[in-house]
This record gives C-alpha cells, structure tokens and sequence, in this order.
C-alpha cells in the first residue's frame, strides 16, 4: 500500500479551554481531491490551519511524506494555500503578487515571467500582469490567489473555503475550474467548505467533521447514499430519519409495519436510526400499494420536483418527486428495500460524535 | 440673500482665525521699525534673522529635535501598534485608554512632571531631556494615526507571505509594512509637527542656554520685540501649514482611488 502524503496522528487543539480537534486522524494520498466538510466550529478550518503551519496542534504529530512536520513554519512546508478571503497584496500589481513566492525562490528573471504568464493562462485571465488589485472582481481576485499559490509548484495545495465570498453562479463556475486545474495540474489538493453540494461535486473523498471528530470519510456516492450515522444524514442533503427496529437481518419495522431492506448485521430487536432520502419515497394515489397510507399535508413546487410532506404512521414524510399529489389527498406510501438506510443509535453523547474510522 | 448671509458668515470666521496671522505676515515686510506705521515693503527682518546667531542656532536646535524625537516616536510608536494589535480585547482597551490620556492632558501638567521626573532621577537638563520629553508626548500620536491602519490590515496576508515561503521579517518588510506605510507617514509629520511648535514642554524640559524657536520667542518678547522675530513666526507658521498640506495630500488621492474603484466593480 502507498505510503500516504499526509498524515495527521492523533492531532489535538483546543482554544481558550474549547476542544476544537480531539484526536484526529487522516490520511490523505498523492493526487487527491480531498474535502473537509462540516458546519462551522467543527474543526476543519483548524485542521486546515495545522496542515498548513499556521496553528500548532497542542498534541499529535503531522507526517509530510514520511517525515514529521509539526513543528516546522509554513514558510518551510512544500504546499501553499488560498485563502477565503484572497489574501492578495494590494500595493502590488497582479505580476508581483504571483511572483512574490518566486523572488523569495530568487528564480531568474526569464523563469518568473514565464511562470506568470503560464499561471495566468491556467487560470484565464491571460494579459493581466499589470493590472492592480483593486481593479479586479472578487471571482478574478480568487483566480489570482489560486494562480499566486500553484507558480511555486506545491505538492498540495490548501484552499480554505475559497470560493465562500462569491456568487452562486460564479461558484459553480469556479468549481468546474478547480477540477480542471486538479486534473492538469495534478497535486493533492484540500478543500475546506461548509456546502456540501460543492464537497459532493469537486471531490475524490470527503471528510464529515462535526465537534472536532471525523463522522464519515468516503467518496461523495458513498457519503451521501450510505451515511453512517444521523449527523452525516441530516448534513448531507435532506433525509427522513425515522426511529425503527431492527427485527432481523434484512428486516425493520419503522412506524409499526415491518418491511424489508438490505442490510444485516445490527443483531436481533435493536433499536436503530432509519434514514430514506425524500427522493426515495414513492407515493402512489393506489393507497393499497404501499406499506403506509399517508396524507399529503403540504405541496410546494421546487422547480426540478415537487417536494411534499406526507404524515403517515405518526411521522412527518418529507417527499421529492416529479409528480404532484395535492394537498390532502390520500396517498400510498413505498420504498424500495435498497434505498432504506441502517444505522445504529448513538448510544451516549460521546458516542455521536466519535470518529467511525476504519 | 441667504446666499450673501452664507458667504459673510464664513468670511467673518475666517477673518477671525486668520487676521491675526495676516498681521504677521504683513509686519514681517514693514520697512519700519513700528507696527503703527508702514514703512514701505522689506526684506530686511529676514536679512536680521537670517544673519541673528541666536535665531539661526534655535531654528537648528528646533528641527534637530524635531527630527529626531519624532523618528523615533514613529518607530516606537509603530511597535508598539503591532504589540497592542495582538493583545485580548480587555488589555487593548486599556493600553489603548492610557495612549490617550497624555494627549489630553494639559502641556503644562506633562512638562512639569517631565521635569520633576529628570530631576527625580538626577538628569541634568539639557537637550537630551528636550528630545526624551518629545519622544514622550509625541507616541501616542503616532500611535492614533498608525493603529486604524493596523486594524484595517487582512491578517491573512501576513500568513500568505509565510505560506509563499518569506520569513517573518521578510514577510513584515515586503507585505505588512508597506500596507501600513500611509498612517506610520503621517504619524511621523504629525510627531513632526507637534514637536516643532511645542512650547510649555520644551520649556520646561530644556537645560539652561538651550533654545528652540518658541523658547527663543518667548525669551526675547520680554526685552521688546523685533521684528525680525515677526519674519521668524511667519517662517514657522508657513512651514506647519506646508507640512499640513502634505499630511492631507495622501487622504484625497485616496479618496480618487476608491472612486476609481467603483467604476471598475460596475
């Protein structure tokens, strides 16, 4: 097995008395697209901050290609990071800025300019060498910042929630690029960000943090389709989350009626979290087709589905779907057995948000 | 009508603040000797000031001081930004608080225990003690006009430059220094300023037969005055103003630039 490029052990931080990072541990490989995902105040920011030099873990080491980094500056590290906030030097033109890391490096004149003119074009925004700062717009000005960062050739590159000040479309946009450039550029690449439309779209891996723990590491279909525990289901998208019980393998009862679905392994009359995705839910006017009958309480019109709530078995349905069932009327309520989600209850607060890392 | 009220009204109030100077100003080129009587326009007072050994070497005394107390005022006082700027918001406050304190408190309360203080610690008066005393008062000026400055700055740049490999101080010369660069300049021409036409401080605070150009003045208002000390004042007070002048020339460039900018975002 490859060695992986960074690895976090046991890394610990608090501030002022708060716990932000509990023994965390990551691995993360060459080449990767890997996410840091979760709300603010779980600790991804820091984890971030730690890899990249700027914080020093209270406890805990970080490997950097086998060799322990912890303790050396940023300015020593081989990986640049773009900042949320840009982070560009206002009294210096576009050219400088890019440089700034090439002068430190004191590469020959003929490198720099070659460089810059290499890094704009990665970036789009060729023929900007002169212009300043100010002048450019908040999506240009994070083009510039990714440019600044990726002229000295970083094995990894940090991008701190980069595109959070931007507009929606811009940030679709810019997420399009950032895998272009992944791709040509191939380095490792760490993303931070609170959205997780962007982690599921950008991502080779992502990484659900909440109170300093890892909840869930996988790929997007495996994060958003199998989540491990309720956090990870309620964070990723929208879902139902139903209490059941686990009566055998490949058999739960939720809201009284024992249905079918594919997992085992949870052992015998276990209480367990029942997660089924809005999109999941099948409605039928034939009331006699589903496992429950429901009515429909209220109907909203979301552009690419309509999204409904059906109160059935004394539980509040959240349904997506692109048929319309007007409000109050009775519907059939199905799910396929593959599409329902096992997960064990937390059993104690600590428990919730211990890292399942296996 | 409201028109002609308005004009007046602001006439009246510059009349005020600067007939007095005018009078100096106009003096300074009197032929005569009196103030009464106009003599016809003249060079001469500048000649006798330019030619006086006593003017000459408090005009010397004067920028010495000057210069020197507000350089170092300007490099203290800009530490000492940066050492605030990273303290908790409590210890802040109150370092900030106590900053102010000597910038309001009257002149004549600073020079005497500035005085007292030498004393106390068996210094002898003399121009070392002027150029302590300025340095003194002049901080907490640097201080006001650096600190906004300080505060606006993205702390994320400094850490850019880390992150592009620059050491600190390498970081500190090329990004945070010149971001700053506009309020340590005009903390410097305000030290400046106030330091060249301090009066109560620096007389209290000289050795004997040490003069700046305010002690001078005030010195020879007691045997009579002569008018070329009328051609000194307007020497000094057209020197403040240019310095004046420059300190505001940066804000309105400024102000061009963010104008500038809007058209850019539209």
């Amino acid at each position: 097995m490859q060695e992986p490029l960074i690895r976090l052990q046991d890394v610990s931080k608090s501030f002022d008395g708060d716990i932000v990072l509990d023994e965390l541990n990551l691995e993360i490989k060459e080449n990767e697209f890997v996410t840091l995902l979760g709300p603010s105040g779980c600790g991804k920011t820091t984890t971030l901050r730690i890899i990249g030099g700027f914080t020093k873990p209270d406890a805990g080491h970080v490997y950097f290609d086998g060799k322990d980094i912890t303790n050396l500056p940023p300015n020593k590290r081989q990986l640049n990071t773009v900042f949320q906030k840009y982070a560009l030097f206002p009294h210096m033109n576009i050219e400088e800025n890019i440089a700034f890391g090439l002068n430190i490096k004191r590469k020959s004149k003929e490198y720099i300019r070659d460089k810059v003119r290499y890094a704009l074009k990665l970036v789009n925004l060729d023929g900007y060498e002169t212009r300043e700062v100010t002048s450019l717009s908040g999506g240009q000005q994070q083009r510039i910042a990714i440019a600044r960062a990726i002229v000295n050739e970083p094995r990894v590159l940090l991008l701190d929630e980069p595109l959070g000040a931007l507009d929606l479309k811009l940030r679709q946009d810019m997420q399009y690029e950032l895998i272009r450039l992944k791709n040509e550029l191939g380095i490792t690449f760490i993303y931070v960000t609170h959205d997780q439309e962007e982690a599921l779209t950008m991502s080779d891996r992502i990484v659900v943090m909440n109170q300093g723990y890892i909840q869930q590491m996988g790929t997007p279909e495996n994060i958003y389709n199998e989540p491990e525990n309720a956090f990870v289901a309620d964070f990723i998208g929208d879902s139902n989350i139903i209490d059941g019980l686990m009566i055998e393998d490949r058999l739960v009862q939720i809201c009284g009626v024992k249905i079918p679905c594919v997992d085992s392994g949870f052992g015998c009359n276990k209480p367990v979290d029942v997660v089924i995705r809005p999109e999941d839910v099948e409605l039928s006017t034939d009331t006699s087709k589903g496992f429950l009958t429901g009515r429909v309480t209220s109907l909203i019109f979301k552009g690419v589905h309509y999204e409904m709530e059906v109160i059935a078995g004394g539980f509040e349905w959240l349904v997506q779907s692109t048929l319309c069932y007007p409000v109050d009327s009775e519907v059939g309520i199905s799910v396929k057995p593959e599409n329902i989600q096992i997960m064990n209850k937390p059993e104690s607060a600590d428990e919730k948000a211990v890292t399942p890392d296996a | 009508m409201k028109k002609i009220a308005q004009f007046g009204y602001l006439a009246a109030i510059f009349i005020f603040l600067y007939a007095p100077i005018a009078a100096l100003i106009i003096l300074s080129f009197n032929e005569s000797k009196y103030m009464s009587s106009w003599g016809g326009f003249s060079l001469k007072w500048y000649e006798s000031m330019l030619n006086s050994d006593l003017i000459m070497s408090a005009l010397q005394n004067t920028l010495y001081i000057a210069i020197i107390s507000s350089v170092v005022a300007t490099i203290i006082g800009t530490a000492a930004c940066m050492g605030i700027n990273h303290m908790k918001k409590l210890p802040r406050t109150i370092v900030m608080g106590l900053t102010n304190v000597p910038m309001l408190n009257a002149d004549i309360v600073t020079g005497i225990s500035l005085m007292l203080c030498f004393l106390a610690f068996g210094i002898t008066l003399s121009m070392q003690t002027v150029i302590l005393a300025h340095i003194t008062f002049n901080i907490p000026y640097v201080i006001l006009s650096v600190m906004p400055r300080i505060k606006q700055l993205e702390p994320s740049t400094f850490e850019a430059a880390m992150d592009l490999g620059a050491s600190r101080s390498y970081a500190f010369v090329k990004v945070v220094l010149p971001d700053i660069m506009p309020g340590i300049l005009s903390g410097f021409l305000l030290a400046f300023t106030m330091s060249l036409d301090d009066f109560i401080i620096t007389h209290f605070t000289k050795g004997a037969g040490i003069n700046t150009i305010s002690t001078l003045v005030y010195a020879e208002l007691r045997k009579g005055i002569k008018p070329n000390l009328y051609a000194l004042s307007t020497v000094l007070f057209v020197s403040v103003l240019i310095l004046l002048i420059i300190m505001n020339l940066p804000k309105r460039e400024k102000k061009v630039k963010t104008v500038n900018n809007k058209e850019n975002y539209t």
